[in-house]
């Protein structure tokens, strides 16, 4: 034990299931959950959408809702109940003296005047000034701040007043694996004592889902647990809308205000691996975690058929109980590790694990002690934390 | 044996290659020349039309081969071009083998993408229609222009850096942050050395209208060069821009050991979020006078040992009133004999480049001995009382310059920088 030990103090997540850390764990827990989908939105891509949210639980100023699209508005949300769970969350030293890493991408688009300007452009040639003649009287002004990446931790630290610093790491799951992995680094050399860390991803918009499709990455076709899409139409990633944060603190500050921690984040390993390599990248990450100590792995995987493939070679090699939750909440992008750490965290809390989710995931009967959570990018970057009861 | 921690007993970060491109030219030389003789960048927009466009000027680097390319080429050339000069300067051959942190804008697909998928075909409409065509384009690099990892991939790539590269964003303050990562990763202790570059090539007419709409650009087209008024009554806003800068940050252990030259050291960085608005400061300044404070305690150093501010400076109302206050907070009587310019005045207003390039030339006050001006302070605002330069660029001895970066969405980041170890 050190007095720098990066604990895990606080949960908020989001997503098709529900909200907070309590509710996931309660329907996880229960077993035999039905994965909630809309396949007829954006037919033929189904997306996981998300529960009712009623904002102003945590966002209490309507005039800060209007200020923000659904991606912002539902991290910010997120952030609120991770704050809340770790008591810090009313506390104005503690917020104010807080550190902040946020995985972002984009904000939704106008899709209404981008629908009008791409009709416009059938129709005449000069498209450029097509684009200043539309863009300059139909954008709503503010929408910019609603989409800048940056803008979810500034609306955060309006909202909780966190403001300590503010970082927006970008990159899809890898700036998820590297939010985290920082602001433990931060914390186990001294650099911060409390940290606010996660990301946000709302899939309910079309824009968003070109992300993926433009790559040939989106699942078509019936719903299917994340290890069962292989051969199926389409790239094997089912999006979903959703949104991880987590408060991680120093031991010595935990205990300076007497928390209990769900676990203690003992390492994360990350990596750049080529895609023709990743099988063994993924060996020497689960190798560099100990993940043969893990009594449970969190996985994140996306479903997109090659990192997919190669996470359940080494996965099965190994012969680990996987949870593979987006088959629950489809891939929810720079959320997607800190998701996989969240509930890595809540079943080293509990001390055990929830039942499978699909007929691929064996039984775990035993007491969870620690857990691994995986995210292995749909087309770069991935990471593998190893998360171990607190004490 | 010299010493090689700081006051709190960590590694020394020092700079040992610099690279820079901006409107005024590719590589330092060409920068430093056109800089310190006053030269403005800015010039026509040329690369759209400006039809229905209020401002028609820009800071564009249209001179580059992936110039007419879009966001995510011109801004992975402007970062490979600043880095390999950085990396060519520090003598660090074959790989680079340590982290690599890049500011850079968020991407989006371009619309010279969408109005090419919307061609593709006659069915359905808007998105519907986009995204029915979506997968035809794998293979090509729309799906890599709309990864905002991609550009950091290649980097390391380019460049042999090691781990995940960190690709961020704190608006106009990213730059800064971009060191800041290094420096911190440099302390821990997890590398000798970090690759830190700030590159955006994202002037795009749909940007350009968003910070139009938000009424943050100078609209004085008549006389380009004359725009950008960092601290006069009559600025009306910034200049958009584009630019790369890239350090090659090293322990001082590390860079004596293999005897390369230290051209300056990054003694320290702070930071505050602010919770006042989106866009606006908190009215009292606090925040940005909490990261100037942030940034002198983390170097060691007290107010009285900066001999030079590399401002912020961006020409809008807004800016540089609150730029002095935090200034005038923390300096007191001082300020007022403090030179204080901003590089905007010739080069526009680069965005997420923005903390690096002028690092960059905050480093170069120091080795070359000449502080580069404010330029077009004809009118100046007489309630900013600061001694900005004007016009013309002053020979000075500088050992310690703190450089400033604000941004949209709260983002104060401070930097100290000093030619000799603290």
């Amino acid at each position: 034990m050190s007095a720098h030990d990066v604990l895990i103090t606080g949960i908020g997540i989001v997503s098709s299931l529900g909200e907070g850390a309590e509710t996931h764990w309660n329907v996880l827990a229960a077993g035999g959950v039905e994965p909630r989908i809309d396949s007829e939105r954006y037919a033929p891509f189904t997306i996981h959408p998300l529960p009712e949210i009623d904002w102003s639980r945590q966002i209490p100023k309507r005039g800060d809702q209007r200020q923000m699209e659904t991606w912002q508005r539902l991290g910010t949300y997120t952030a609120g109940l991770a704050l809340e769970d770790a008591g810090i969350k009313d506390d104005d030293a503690l917020c104010a003296s807080m550190d902040m890493v946020v995985a972002a991408g984009g904000g939704e688009r106008d899709e209404a005047v981008d629908a009008s300007i791409l009709a416009a452009s059938r129709a005449r040639r000069d498209h450029e000034v097509l684009l200043n003649e539309k863009l300059t009287t139909e954008l709503r002004p503010t929408l910019f701040l609603a989409q800048l990446a940056n803008l979810l931790a500034g609306n955060i630290s309006i909202v909780h007043k966190v403001t300590g610093s503010s970082r927006t790491f970008m990159g899809e799951e890898g700036s998820g694996v590297s939010a985290i992995a920082t602001a433990a680094a931060r914390i186990r050399s001294g650099q911060a004592t409390h940290m606010l860390v996660g990301g946000a991803f709302q899939t309910e918009h079309p824009d968003m889902l070109l992300g993926y499709e433009v790559g040939g990455y989106l699942h078509r076709g019936p719903h299917a647990p994340v290890w069962k899409r292989k051969g199926s139409a389409g790239g094997g990633l089912v999006s979903g809308s959703g949104s991880a944060f987590l408060v991680l603190e120093s031991r010595e500050h935990a205990a300076s205000r007497g928390r209990r921690a769900y676990g203690r984040l003992v390492s994360v390993a990350q990596g750049r691996a080529k895609r023709d390599d990743l099988e063994a990248a993924i060996e020497g990450m689960y190798a560099q975690v100990q993940g043969d100590d893990a009594d449970i792995v969190i996985s994140g995987a996306s479903g997109a058929h090659a990192a997919t493939s190669a996470e359940k070679a080494v996965l099965d090699r190994h012969g680990a109980a996987v949870r593979a939750f987006s088959t629950l909440t489809g891939h929810i992008r720079e959320a997607q590790f800190p998701f996989a750490v969240a509930l890595a965290a809540l079943a080293v809390g509990q001390g055990k694990a929830f039942p499978p989710l699909g007929p691929s995931e064996k039984q775990a009967d035993g007491t969870v002690k620690s857990a691994l959570a995986t995210a292995i990018g749909y087309h770069f970057f991935e990471g593998v934390a190893h998360i171990a009861a607190a004490e | 044996m010299a010493k090689l921690t700081d006051h709190l007993g960590r590694p020394i970060v020092a700079v040992t290659g610099i690279g820079v491109v901006t409107s005024l030219g590719v590589d330092k030389r060409d920068n430093w020349g056109a800089l310190t003789a006053g030269r403005s960048g800015i010039h026509p927009i040329t690369r759209f039309p400006v039809d229905h466009l209020n401002t028609r000027i820009s800071g564009m680097v249209d001179f580059l081969s992936s110039s007419s390319q879009g966001a995510s080429a011109l801004t992975y050339e402007l970062a490979e071009l600043a880095a390999a000069e950085a990396i060519g300067q520090s003598g660090i051959s074959g790989d680079f083998r340590g982290p690599l942190f890049l500011a850079s804008p968020p991407v989006e697909l371009s619309w010279q993408s969408r109005f090419a998928m919307y061609g593709q075909s006659d069915e359905a409409e808007g998105y519907a229609r986009l995204l029915a065509v979506a997968h035809k384009q794998n293979g090509t690099d729309v799906f890599s222009s709309v990864m905002f990892g991609a550009v950091a991939d290649r980097l390391a790539d380019r460049f042999g850096a090691v781990g995940l590269p960190i690709t961020l964003s704190t608006a106009c303050a990213s730059g800064a942050t971009a060191i800041q990562l290094g420096v911190e990763a440099i302390r821990r202790g997890e590398s000798d050395r970090a690759l830190a570059i700030g590159a955006d090539g994202s002037a795009t007419s749909e940007a350009l209208i968003r910070f139009s709409l938000l009424s943050a650009l100078s609209t004085q087209n008549d006389v380009p060069e004359k725009a950008s008024k960092p601290f006069s009554k009559d600025r009306d806003g910034f200049v958009l821009a584009e630019g790369g800068a890239a350090l090659v940050l090293e322990s001082l252990e590390s860079a004596r050991a293999r005897g390369a030259t230290v051209l300056g050291i990054l003694a320290g960085c702070g930071e505050r979020a602010d919770d006042f608005h989106r866009t606006r400061s908190k009215p009292d300044g606090s925040p940005a006078i909490a990261a100037v404070r942030a940034a002198l305690a983390d170097s060691g150093l007290s107010d009285d040992q900066i001999d030079y501010v590399n401002a912020h400076g961006t020409s809008t109302p807004e800016n540089d009133k609150m730029e002095h206050l935090s200034l005038s907070t923390v300096f007191g009587e001082r300020v007022r004999s403090i030179p204080i310019s901003s590089n905007k005045s010739m080069i526009g207003h680069t965005l997420s480049a923005a903390g690096a390039v002028e690092a960059a030339f905050s480093l170069m006050t120091m080795l070359e001995g000449v502080i580069p001006p404010t330029i077009n302070y004809d009118h100046p605002d007489p309630a900013i009382d600061l001694d900005v330069v004007p016009h013309r660029s002053r020979t000075a001895e500088v050992s310690a310059v703190l450089s400033n970066s604000f941004g949209f969405g709260g983002q104060n980041t401070c930097l100290v920088m000093t030619r000799e170890p603290v």
